[in-house]
């Protein structure tokens, strides 16, 4: 029997596996321990939450391999198998390699942390480990997904607890999904001019009406309602950052976010799911940063 | 003309869509399922991949796991794949997640390694029908470790069973819903209309 290992099909596969489901950013054992008892399907294993990262600048980097096999010793040990993600700086292939002997399941190449590349991002492909890319648009979705992505995820505003960048981008993927669905085919090339990606893939897009990965949501979201808002427009999961470990009360609020992307769609079930949480991370209007304090242009 | 049997996909967590299209394409009217209204509306059930220990989680906290027992014991055809294995197996090495336990097998997590060692390989089913090799999908994969007397093996490789029945139940460790072979949701169909 000739086995592969590592093909497209596998790496796309375990993204698929998450769909529907709650990827919780953590920075210890006991964090890690805690999103695993509410339900997530995957930790993102980190040295500060973005929260944080935003809050005490420098050049945010990968976290110490010490922290993330901290992490995923801890899963282990205590019986939960979900998978553990970790996070490269965009264009930073050596941290991906090193997030690939670690054992970690999945790259996340993220503008969270300060670009160590400002014209490419790592060539994915070349990797056994499978990656997540940020996108704010359906031409960003696609150039990432052309080297290699195997799971695209629209940026939000990370570390800000407000979902409305989440929602922006979100509907300017979706939004352009359906654009590209009512062209004809002899317009598709002048749109994959205009949104500087790759033809195949956009001929692909409007064949199908769906990017050939899937399609999660992250940065901003703080609530339950969030978190459903961001299914209804159409994410297949989602990733929360600072919202569970930044609120008053971590475990009721982690395990609600988990129940509210299970029942996205029952405004009855919403409800008593949202019931009585503590104060959610406080805020900031997006308005109120100036235009070098965001992370979502970090990607080219 | 035999009507098409409603199959129920279990949608709480995990890859959904991919089994729903799927059991379209072998044969049965395929829908969604999360509430108790919607299990007593289907005449079989699909548990997808996924993660089992939020599955499992979530099929306590909204009163599923007791009802769906009842179901499975009264005779409803149920088929997991991957996480929904795990959550019909009898015995998980080590774990006391909450699942259905169902089957008389014995699983272990995540057999294979990290993802890194997901893997596909063709693997003879004549059980299936057909001459062709199956592609078998694994990510992340359980082993059945141990069998019970009431246990059939479908398919297997060199190191255990892959995908096995007992009864109205079908278990596989791998995910024939990721290739564009239909051979195990068919099968799958034929034990719902046969029931």
């Amino acid at each position: 029997m000739d086995t592969e290992k590592s093909t497209w099909r596998t790496k796309v596969g375990l993204a698929e596996m998450l769909k529907g489901g709650v990827i919780m950013d953590v920075t210890n054992a006991e964090q890690a321990l805690i999103a695993a008892e509410a339900g997530a399907v995957a930790v993102m294993a980190l040295e500060r939450v973005p929260a944080d990262i935003r809050a005490q600048g420098g050049v945010a980097r990968m976290a110490d391999p010490r922290k993330i096999r901290e992490i995923i010793n801890a899963l282990r040990e205590s019986r939960f198998e979900i998978p553990v993600m970790a996070k490269a700086r965009i264009g930073h292939f050596v941290e991906a390699q090193i997030l690939e002997a670690l054992g970690v399941d999945f790259v996340d190449e993220s503008e969270v942390l300060t670009p160590a590349d400002e014209e490419h991002h790592i060539s994915k492909h070349a990797f056994r480990v499978p990656f997540v890319c940020g996108c704010r648009d359906l031409g960003e979705a696609l150039r990432r997904i052309g080297e290699g992505a195997a799971m695209i995820r629209t940026k939000g505003e990370a570390g800000t607890g407000n979902v409305v960048e989440a929602v922006r981008h979100m509907r300017a993927v979706t939004g352009g999904i359906r654009r590209l669905q009512s062209m004809r085919e002899d317009e598709l090339m002048a749109e994959a001019k205009r949104l500087q990606a790759p033809y195949h893939l956009v001929v692909e897009v409007a064949r199908t009406g769906k990017l050939p990965v899937p399609n999660f949501s992250a940065g901003g979201i703080a609530t339950p309602a969030d978190a459903a808002l961001m299914m209804q427009l159409g994410a297949e999961a989602v990733f929360v950052g600072s919202g569970i470990f930044k609120s008053a009360d971590p475990r009721p609020r982690a395990r609600a976010i988990v129940d509210a992307v299970a029942y996205y769609e029952d405004p009855k079930k919403l409800a008593e799911i949202s019931e009585g949480l503590g104060e959610p991370m406080s805020g900031i209007d997006i308005r109120q940063l100036e235009e070098k304090q965001l992370l979502a242009p970090r990607g080219w | 003309m035999v009507t098409q049997p409603r199959i129920g996909v279990l949608a709480l967590q995990g890859d959904v869509p991919e089994h729903l299209h799927a059991l379209g394409e072998a044969g049965a009217q395929a829908v969604a399922v999360k509430t108790l209204a919607g299990l007593a509306a289907v005449d079989g059930l699909v548990i997808p991949g996924g993660e089992s220990t939020t599955i499992g989680m979530l099929l306590e906290r909204y009163g599923l796991m007791a009802p769906l027992r009842e179901r499975i014991a009264a005779g409803m055809p149920l088929y997991g794949t991957c996480a929904g294995l795990i959550l019909m197996a009898r015995e998980v090495e080590g774990s006391e997640q909450p699942r259905l336990g169902c089957m008389d097998i014995t699983v272990r997590r995540n057999a294979y390694g990290r993802q890194v060692d997901s893997f596909e390989v063709d693997v003879p089913a004549p059980e299936l029908g057909g001459t062709n090799p199956l592609r078998a999908v694994f990510i992340r994969a359980p082993q059945i470790t141990a069998i019970g007397p009431e246990v059939r093996i479908l398919a297997e490789m060199p190191n255990g069973p892959i995908l096995v029945r007992q009864g109205s139940l079908l278990g596989g460790t791998f995910h024939p819903e990721m290739t564009e072979d239909r051979r195990v949701h068919a099968y799958f169909r034929r034990m719902v209309q046969e029931q």
